[in-house]
C-alpha cells in the first residue's frame, strides 16, 4: 500500500473524528471563550442527556430499527424521578439509587412495549415507536396534570440529585453527569465489542434472515434494544432534570431527532448493521459544538437551526463519499 | 450487431482487472465467454453495459467507434445484460417490470390494457404464457423472474444481449425453453454473449468461444475446434476428471429420517432418510418442493404433520435454533440474502451459531480462543481471504459459501443440508466445495444436497431422491443414477 492510499484509508476510517477536530480548531479560532475549561465542561454537561439517548438509539438503529419515543421516555424518566423524590427513603445515595432504578425500569417497560410490537408483531419500528412517542408524552403530562414538579425543599435525596446535576468533581472540575456518561459509554463500548449481545445486535441489522437461519433467536435482541433505549432515555431525563431541579413533561422534546442525527453523523447506517458507540459520541460532540460555537458567536436561534440542518446534510454527504471511496 | 472490443484495460485503485482484452462477436451468433471467477468476464461485461468506464481500448459497434457512457446509454445503443442478480421491482407487476422504460415516458396515464397485452405477447413469444403479466414480479419463482428480465431486454429491441450464468437458477426443462428462445433471437440476427460455467451448455449453444484468464484474453475458437477437456484446460489448467474428487467415506447408520412430512402444497407426504457418510442428492425441477421440504425439516417453515427421527430418536424442529441444537445445519440456496452476513467479518460469520463455545459467563467472548478456532476452520476449508477480519462480502462466491459453512463446522453439526451449494461459483471453487463435502462425509456427516446441476447430482450423490410437484417421484440407488433417469422422474415421463 502506498503512503498516499494509507493516508486516504486513515481519513476514511476516522472521518468523523477528523470532522470533530476541524470543528474544534475552527471554534477555537473564532472565539477566545471556547477553549476555556468552564465552557467545555458546561458544554459536556449539556450534552450528557443526548449522549445517553444516542447510545440507546444507536443500538436500535444497529438492528435496522428506529426509536422515535426516546424523547418522550426521557420526560417519563424526569417525571417519575421528580414525583418520587418526596417518597424516597432519606438515606442519601441509596434513596437516589432506588429512585433512578424505578424511573429506568419505567422507561424500560415502555421500551419493552415498543420492542414487543416490533419483535413479536412485526410492526414497522417507525410506526411502533411513533405511537409510543405520543402515548408516553401523554402519560408524562397526565402524571402532574401538565404542571412542573419542583424538587421538595429540605429533602436530602432531592438536594443530592440537585448537586449531582449542578456541581463538579473536586480538582479537575468534571461535572458529575459527565462522569456518569463516561461510565455508560465505556460500558457500551465493551458490550458492543466484547459480548455475544453486541455481536448479535449488529448481525441482526446486517442480515436478519441469515441470523435466523443460523438458528439464533433474532426477536430477543430486537426486543432488548428498545428496552435498553427506554432505560437510557429515562436516565437521560433524570440527568436533564437534575440540573434545573424541576421535572417537566416537556423534557426531551425533539431529543430523538438529535439522537438520530448524532448516530448518522457518526456513520451509522439507518438500514442497520453498521455503527459504533465511539463514533456516535463523536457525532453528539459535533452536534453540540455546532450549537455551542453559534451561541458564543451570538447567532440567533432560528438561523442556528438552519445551519445545523445544513451541517447534518454535509456530514452525511461526506460519509457517503467516503463509503464510495472505500468500495472501489 | 457486430461487436469489437480491443485492447480494453481497466484497473481499480492500482489493481489491474483487465489488460489488453479483445473480444469480437457477430450478429446472429451465440458467443461463449469463458473463464474462472476473477478472470475479468464480469468487469468486461460491465464496461460493455456502461456500468464501468474503461481506462483504455476501443469499442466498435457495427464498425463505428462507440462511447458507452452509462447503463442508459448502453440500452439506447441496443445492449442489454441479464445479470445473475435481477433488477426487478418486486412489488410491481410483471407487465410494469417488462415495460418499465415506458412508464418513464411523458404522459400521465398508464394504458393498462396495452401494457398487459404487450407484456403477454412478449411472454407468449418466449413460451411462458403461464406467467400472469399482472402478478407482482417478486412473487414469481426465481426461474420466472429471469424470464421477466429477458422480456424486459427484448422490449427494448436489444441487438446485443449478454447472459450472465442464466441457467444457474433454471432446471433442465426451463433451460431447454431458454435455449429455444436464444436460438430464436440468434436467427433474428441478435448478437448473444453467453457466460456460463456449465460446459455442456457452451457446446450445445455457442458458435464460438472466447476464453479469459487473469484479466487477459487467452484466445477465441470456433466451438468445433474445442472439446470439454481442452476448454477446461484453457480456463484453469486442470483436468475435467478432477472435477469430482474421489470420496472414501464409510456409509454408516441412518442419522436423519423423515416420515410422512406435510407442509403446505409443495411438501406432501415426504419420507426420506440419510446415513452417516452419505451424500443424498435431491433433484427435481425448480418449484418441485425441494427447498420447501428441507426448510420444513430445518424448522425454518412450520411442519403440519410428519415425524423426524435423529438416530432413531424422535425430534421436533419447530425453529432453526432447535434444528441446530439437534445437530442439523442448512446452507440456504440464496447465499447472499440468507447464508452470510456480507458486511461483517469472516470471524463473526463463522461464529454465528447458538452453539458458539467461546462465550463465557455474562455473554463475554473469549477472543483469543475464538480467533484460534476460526483460523483453524478457515484453514481446514481453505478459505481464501485477507484474514478472518475481512468481510464476507469481499470474498468470491465459492469462498462465501465456505464462510457460510464455517458456522456449521463450529457448531459440529452431523447432518448438513446444502441447497444449491455451487450455484454461481466457478469450476475451481466448485471442486473446492466438493472436496469439503467429501471431507465432511468422510468424517461421518450425513449430507443432503439439493441441486439443479445435473452433472453435480450425478457426480456427487450416493443416492438420489427426485421430487415432482411436492411429492417424491422416485429414488435412485448409486448404480441407477443417470441424467436420463433423473429427468424422467422429475418430469413424470416413462423411462
Amino acid at each position: 500500500m502506498t503512503t498516499k492510499s494509507r493516508l486516504a484509508s486513515w481519513l476514511i476510517q476516522y472521518n468523523t473524528l477528523l470532522m470533530l477536530i476541524i470543528l474544534i480548531v475552527v471554534s477555537a479560532s473564532l472565539s477566545d471563550v471556547f477553549l476555556s475549561p468552564q465552557n467545555l465542561w458546561n458544554l459536556a454537561r449539556q450534552l450528557v442527556p443526548l449522549a445517553l439517548v444516542s447510545i440507546g438509539m444507536l443500538l436500535v438503529i444497529l438492528t435496522g430499527g428506529i426509536d422515535l419515543s426516546v424523547g418522550a421516555l426521557a420526560a417519563i424518566g424526569a417525571m417519575i424521578m421528580s414525583m418520587l423524590l418526596p417518597y424516597l427513603p432519606e438515606g442519601g445515595a441509596i434513596g437516589l439509587f432506588v429512585g433512578v432504578l424505578i424511573a429506568m425500569v419505567g422507561g424500560a417497560a415502555l421500551g419493552a412495549v415498543t420492542g414487543s410490537l416490533v419483535a413479536a408483531f412485526s410492526m414497522a419500528p417507525f410506526i411502533a415507536s411513533l405511537a409510543m412517542m405520543t402515548v408516553a408524552r401523554g402519560i408524562a403530562f397526565m402524571m402532574s396534570n401538565g404542571q412542573p414538579v419542583r424538587f421538595p425543599t429540605g429533602s436530602v435525596t432531592g438536594d443530592l440529585l440537585r448537586s449531582f446535576g449542578s456541581s463538579a468533581l473536586p480538582g479537575i472540575g468534571m461535572p458529575w453527569p459527565v462522569l456518569l456518561a463516561l461510565a455508560v459509554i465505556s460500558t457500551f463500548v465493551v458490550i458492543m465489542s466484547q459480548t455475544k449481545f453486541g455481536r448479535l445486535v449488529t448481525a441482526t441489522g446486517s442480515n436478519e434472515v441469515a441470523v435466523r437461519l443460523a438458528g439464533l433467536a433474532v426477536g430477543r435482541y430486537k426486543l432488548m434494544v428498545y428496552v435498553i433505549a427506554g432505560a437510557l432515555a429515562a436516565l437521560a431525563g433524570i440527568v436533564a432534570t437534575s440540573r434545573t431541579a424541576v421535572g417537566t413533561a416537556n423534557t426531551g422534546i425533539g431529543l430523538e431527532l438529535d439522537a438520530i442525527a448524532a448516530c448518522v453523523i457518526g456513520g451509522a447506517l439507518l438500514s442497520g448493521g453498521k455503527g459504533s458507540v465511539i463514533n456516535t459520541i463523536v457525532g453528539v460532540l459535533i452536534l453540540g459544538l455546532i450549537g455551542n460555537i453559534m451561541n458564543l458567536l451570538s447567532v440567533p436561534a432560528y438561523p442556528q437551526q438552519i445551519i445545523k440542518g445544513v451541517i447534518i446534510v454535509f456530514a452525511v454527504l461526506l460519509q457517503n463519499i467516503n463509503g464510495e471511496l472505500k468500495r472501489t | 450487431m457486430h461487436l469489437r472490443m480491443q485492447n480494453i484495460a481497466k484497473s481499480f485503485g492500482g489493481v489491474s482487472a483487465l489488460r489488453g482484452v479483445a473480444l469480437e462477436a457477430f450478429g446472429g451468433e451465440v458467443h461463449g465467454l469463458m473463464g474462472e471467477n476473477g478472470a475479468g468476464k464480469s468487469t468486461l461485461m460491465k464496461i460493455l453495459a456502461g456500468a464501468y468506464r474503461r481506462d483504455a481500448g476501443e469499442i466498435e459497434l457495427d464498425g463505428t467507434l462507440a462511447e458507452i457512457t452509462s447503463p442508459h446509454d448502453a440500452f439506447e445503443k441496443g445492449i442489454s445484460v441479464i445479470y445473475q442478480e435481477f433488477s426487478l421491482a418486486g412489488h410491481l407487476s410483471v407487465a410494469e417490470n417488462i415495460l418499465i422504460e415506458e412508464l418513464g415516458k411523458p404522459g400521465w396515464r398508464i394504458n393498462w390494457g396495452d401494457l398487459r397485452a404487450r407484456a403477454s405477447a412478449l411472454l407468449a413469444e418466449m413460451g411462458f404464457e403461464d406467467i400472469d403479466p399482472m402478478q407482482p414480479a417478486g412473487e414469481l419463482p426465481v426461474a420466472y423472474q429471469q424470464v421477466v428480465e429477458i422480456c424486459k431486454a427484448l422490449s427494448r429491441k436489444s441487438r446485443l444481449l449478454v447472459f450472465d450464468e442464466p441457467t444457474a437458477v433454471l432446471t433442465h426443462h426451463e433451460t431447454e425453453r431458454l435455449f429455444r428462445l436464444i436460438k430464436l433471437l440468434k436467427s433474428r440476427g441478435v448478437c448473444i454473449l453467453y457466460i456460463s460455467h456449465r460446459l455442456e451448455e457452451i457446446f450445445t449453444l455457442c458458435d464460438r468461444v472466447t476464453v479469459m484468464k487473469d484479466g487477459q484474453t487467452v484466445g477465441s475458437w470456433p466451438i468445433g475446434e474445442l472439446d470439454e477437456r481442452k476448454l477446461v484446460q484453457l480456463m484453469i489448467g486442470r483436468e475435467l476428471s478432477d472435477l469430482f474428487p474421489p470420496r472414501h467415506a464409510v456409509i454408516g447408520e441412518i442419522l436423519l429420517a423423515a416420515e410422512g412430512l406435510n407442509a403446505g402444497p409443495m411438501v406432501r407426504d415426504i419420507s426420506f432418510h440419510v446415513r452417516a457418510g452419505e451424500v443424498l442428492g435431491v433433484s427435481g425441477l425448480v418449484g418441485a418442493g425441494r427447498t420447501e421440504t428441507m426448510r420444513a425439516v430445518f424448522g425454518a417453515d412450520p411442519l403440519q404433520s410428519g415425524i423426524l427421527r435423529l438416530k432413531g430418536r424422535t425430534i421436533v424442529n419447530s425453529s432453526p435454533g432447535q434444528a441446530v441444537a439437534n445437530g442439523i445445519g442448512m446452507l440456504p440456496e440464496d447465499r447472499k440474502q440468507q447464508g452470510v452476513l456480507l458486511d461483517l467479518p469472516i470471524r463473526i460469520n463463522a461464529m454465528m451459531t447458538p452453539a458458539n463455545p467461546f462465550i463465557s459467563a455474562f455473554g463475554f467472548i473469549r477472543n483469543k480462543a475464538e480467533i484460534a478456532a476460526v483460523e483453524d476452520i478457515a484453514k481446514s476449508l481453505r478459505v481464501k481471504s485477507a484474514g478472518i477480519d475481512a468481510t464476507a462480502g469481499s470474498l468470491s462466491g465459492g469462498n462465501q459459501q465456505k464462510v457460510a459453512l464455517m458456522k456449521w463446522i463450529a457448531a459440529s453439526c452431523n447432518v448438513l443440508i446444502f441447497d444449491e451449494p455451487t450455484r454461481g461459483v466457478d469450476i475451481g471453487a466448485k471442486v473446492e466445495i466438493y472436496r469439503v463435502m467429501n471431507e465432511l462425509a468422510e468424517a461421518g456427516t450425513a449430507i443432503v444436497m439439493i441441486s439443479s446441476d445435473m452433472l453435480e447430482v450425478v457426480g456427487m450423490s450416493d443416492r438420489v431422491i427426485v421430487m415432482r410437484q411436492g411429492t417424491i417421484a422416485g429414488e435412485l440407488q448409486k448404480n441407477q443414477i443417470s441424467e436420463e433417469a433423473i429427468i424422467h422422474l422429475a418430469m413424470g415421463t416413462e423411462a
